[in-house]
């Protein structure tokens, strides 16, 4: 199952990064992606498989909004 | 963090699709995606515009082979530590299952991740089943090459776009587009789905899994139609970069090569499962165990059970007479109820009431 909610990145530790989820926070494997403290991941099965890029997030909301308007 | 859910948003898409008024039916290969399209009704919403969505082959447990699960359980009986994600313990298979197993005395964990496993066999020699599609089996590939010790891996993982492909070429089922899979994408990337498009001349577009990443996935699809156009499109850009997760897809590539595997409902599908290469075989399960698993002989599927036809996206689950009657979550008869990312398990977790 694909946890669809990205997490935030709260500090690294090698390998290692503590992920915070609106509150709960856990540990994921961060050595597939390219991730500085801050940044919102997504997280598969413990491992870290893609960074959110903020840009990306708000041209998705953008479209969906566009949608509404132009109705 | 993302107004993902806006009702008057989904309420203008769905006005599009219905503009556009094409009869159509989609496929998607994702339990999570069939999490939020029967979670939030999309399945009737869209049913009552013309546009059938059904799930594939995207159950990475449910279309693990019954063999492929004797050969966990046997290892099992001869008492090897058996790691593993929860849903595969309760797959039936050849009259028995993991869970079973563990009941009469076999070793049998549940992790959440391989990382759990890997601590595990600090202790003892342990063998995980590495189930999942290009998602999940990066962070195999990545554990491997840290050299992990008294471990070895069961693989069960499998290639997306040979499933597709194999569908689409058995022509058993009509199909006017692909959802393809949010997650499996931002691994693999926009790339690997394009020759489907080209062969098959059938849109493709990339989802999240919002409902309204579906929903725009869906009048993406529809719109493709409308124009004439079959490509393979990014709804999931937010995520999904074109090139996917290099550093994943090496990992991949370094500890993993292309094999034909059997499905479960498929015949042989070429080039479909990840083989640990050679260079990595001492971490293999199958090379390890050869003398225990060699002697496996595949058993029937459990009786009854449609999982099959479901997994090809012929027939939805109600239409199994076993259905909500015999096959339930609590006794399941097989691993499209067993598993949360199964046809047959979502329908009856949200339709019951
Ligand atoms: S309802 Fe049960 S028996 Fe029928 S196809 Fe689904 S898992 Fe198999």
């Amino acid at each position: 199952m694909c946890l669809a909610v990205p997490g935030k990145v709260i500090e690294k530790r090698g390998n290692k990064a503590v992920v915070d989820y609106g509150g709960i926070r856990r540990e994921a494997d961060i050595s597939l992606v390219d991730v500085n403290e801050g940044d919102y991941v997504i997280v598969h099965a413990g491992f870290a498989i893609q960074v959110l890029s903020k840009e990306d997030a708000e041209e998705t909301l953008r479209i969906f909004q566009e949608m509404a308007e132009n109705a | 963090m993302l107004q993902l859910r806006d009702k008057n948003i989904a309420d203008e898409i769905i006005k599009k699709i219905k503009a556009i008024g094409l009869k159509l039916k989609i496929m998607h290969v994702c339990g999570t995606h069939q999490d939020t399209i029967v979670r939030h009704g999309l399945d009737v919403l869209l049913r009552n515009i013309g546009i059938e969505v059904i799930q594939g082959p995207g159950c990475p447990v449910c279309v693990t082979t019954t063999l492929e699960i004797q050969k966990a359980i046997e290892l099992a009986r001869n008492g090897v530590t058996i790691a593993t994600f929860g849903d595969m313990l309760r797959v039936p298979a050849a009259g028995t299952s993991l869970q079973q197993i563990r009941a009469e005395g076999g070793d049998v964990r549940v992790v959440y991740s391989i990382d759990d496993a890997v601590k595990l066999a600090e202790k003892k020699e342990v063998v995980f089943l590495g189930v999942g599609f290009e998602t999940t089996a990066p962070s195999t590939a990545v554990t491997l090459l840290n050299t992990p010790h008294n471990f070895s891996v069961l693989s069960f993982h499998r290639y997306i776009p040979p499933a597709l492909d194999a569908l689409l070429g058995m022509g058993e089922i009509k199909i006017d587009g692909i959802i393809c899979p949010g997650h499996v994408s931002t691994i693999i990337g926009v790339e690997p789905y394009k020759p489907i498009s080209a062969k098959y001349k059938i849109p493709q577009v990339i989802a999240g899994f919002e409902p309204l990443d579906i929903l725009m996935a869906v009048y993406m699809i529809a719109k493709q139609i409308e124009e004439g156009r079959h490509e393979v499109e990014n709804e999931y850009i937010r995520v999904v970069k074109p090139e996917g997760n290099l550093k994943a897809k090496e990992v991949l590539q370094k500890v993993f090569r292309p094999g034909d595997a059997k499905w479960r409902g498929f015949p042989n599908i070429p080039q479909s499962k990840m083989l640990i290469r050679e260079k990595y075989e001492e971490y293999d399960a199958e090379k390890k165990y050869e003398d225990i698993l060699e002697t496996i002989e595949e058993a029937p599927e459990p009786k009854g059970c449609r999982c099959g036809e479901v997994l090809r996206g012929l027939i939805y689950p109600q239409e199994c007479p076993l259905f909500a009657k015999v096959c339930k979550p609590s006794n399941p008869v097989g691993p499209c109820m067993v598993s949360i990312e199964g046809a047959c398990n979502i329908e009856y977790r949200y339709k019951d009431d």
